[in-house]
């Protein structure tokens, strides 16, 4: 079953068209890597999947039940029950976006307590039980300041699995980290992965795509140049513009 | 007459001059949040009739406003002037104080990152509950210095209850000047005004410090 499921999404910004015509099906259990140069449209794409922009055009589906329909006039039309779709997915932020006057346990359990209805000591136990996966044991009572950009993302990470969701999208979880930090978060991913959590993510760590992903999308200007398993799209592309991105990729690695 | 005397006259004010500060504190602080969802609305109407109203009485001088009120009624209606002058007090002076602190809600609110509306949204988080436990609490914690600046000059506003008679302490101190010909009550109630203003700079730098538990 496909989890998630966009058809044809078109997005612009004014006179920008940051996606032109773009599908993407993710089906359960797969980790969708997207990498591509900025401007592309990949954040673009992860926004308007979690919603937080509208598209213009196309369709959303999630567990096939449909986000966006077209109504008798062909206008398209948003579910308007949002919320119900928000419990099916995750994200996480860049830039983490940790609530800083809530402790790191009090982070991860209100939403469950004060969106799900789960009982509080309920919560609790699980996010500890999280927490404690993660390496975070005896970080509940700290507030998000007091903790390194890495453990504030590894955080953040916990705080979307506490919602128990069926899919979990990265916006380039490991750009705002110093780099010594990239791997501990990196590593949890992985680790996600591992037990088959569905996840779409976008990144610019190419060693990392390449070994996390079932497929990887390559995007450039509003669309998908290119996608397939990561040994296809990193080393026998036959795309003139895939090697090309990715030759200034390493190129610029130094 | 002694001083203790006029200390003590004066003290029969002192409970008016609380009622004034604690009761606009009471209805602005509430009212000022609303006043900037309003002022803040998308409905271009709505936002802008709230931008003139605030405009008006941040740009025109409390003492008319609450000639205004306390008169206005009798004047374009012929209702009579109630004895009980508090109730036009505490409705000028919450309507006035709402509107200031209305504009240090705005600038509060607007400065909250777009990040903490994305992320409570993601979670599920309805528009009310994204506003009480995620934004205002944060908002707050931010404006708390220029609320406290507000509410010290609460303090010496109170004073111009004056004019239309209720009797406050500045109220007392004037009659009691203008029967002794002496300036002393006007000390008096300058020190008193002076110590009040202690205690809430006290209190206020105390809320601030609890808040201070974690960084922005």
């Amino acid at each position: 079953m496909n989890v998630l499921e966009m058809n044809n999404i078109k997005k612009s910004f004014g006179e920008n068209n940051v996606l032109k015509d773009i599908s993407l099906q993710v089906k359960k259990g797969e980790v969708v890597s997207i990498i591509g140069p900025s401007g592309g449209g990949k954040s673009t794409l992860l926004r308007c999947a979690t919603l937080l922009e509208k598209i213009d055009g196309g369709e959303i589906k999630y567990m096939d039940e449909k986000v966006t329909y077209y109504d008798s006039k062909q206008k398209l039309c948003y579910n308007r029950n949002l919320n119900k779709f928000r419990k099916v997915f995750g994200l996480v932020f860049q830039n983490f976006n940790l609530f800083p006057h809530y402790t790191v346990l009090k982070n991860i359990i209100d939403a469950p307590v004060s969106v799900l209805t789960m009982d509080k000591q309920e919560a609790t136990e699980r996010a500890l039980a999280l927490l404690k996966k993660m390496d975070l044991s005896g970080k509940e009572n700290l507030y998000p300041c007091e903790l390194s950009g890495g453990m504030q993302q590894r955080v953040s990470i916990v705080r979307a699995l506490a919602m128990q969701p069926d899919i979990l999208f990265f916006d380039e979880p490991t750009s705002a980290l110093d780099p010594e930090l990239t791997g501990e978060v990196l590593k949890v991913i992985k680790q996600l992965a591992e037990e088959k959590m569905t996840m779409v993510i976008v990144t610019h760590e190419m060693a990392f795509a390449k070994a996390v992903s079932d497929r990887v999308i390559f995007m450039d200007g509003g669309v998908i140049v290119e996608q397939g398993k990561p040994e296809d799209v990193f080393e026998n592309t036959e795309n003139e513009r895939t090697k090309q991105f990715l030759k200034t990729y390493y190129s610029n690695a130094y | 007459m002694p001083l203790i005397k006029m200390i003590e006259i004066m003290c029969t004010g002192l409970s008016k001059t609380c009622a004034i500060f604690f009761l606009t504190l009471l209805f602005s602080l509430p009212l000022g949040i609303i006043i900037a969802l309003l002022r803040m609305s998308k409905n271009f109407i709505i936002s802008n009739i709230i931008k003139f109203f605030v405009s008006i009485l941040r740009g025109t001088p409390l003492m008319l406003q609450l000639l205004a009120i306390t008169y206005g009624p009798y004047y374009l209606v012929g209702i009579s002037v109630s004895r009980n002058k508090l109730i036009p007090v505490i409705i000028a002076f919450s309507i006035n104080y709402a509107a200031y602190f209305s504009e240090i809600y705005r600038g509060g609110i607007e400065s909250i990152p777009k990040g903490q509306y994305e992320a409570s949204e993601i979670l599920g988080y309805n528009r009310s509950q994204q506003f009480l436990k995620i934004i205002l609490p944060q908002v707050i914690r931010r404006i708390l210095p220029s609320i406290t600046n507000e509410i010290v000059t609460l303090v010496k506003d109170t004073s111009i209850a004056f004019t239309v008679s209720y009797v406050e302490i500045f109220t007392l101190a004037k009659q009691i000047a203008n029967s002794q010909t002496s300036f002393m009550p006007f000390i008096v109630a300058g020190v008193f005004y002076y110590i009040f203003n202690a205690l809430v700079s006290f209190s206020m730098s105390r809320a601030e410090k609890a808040m201070n538990y974690y960084k922005i």
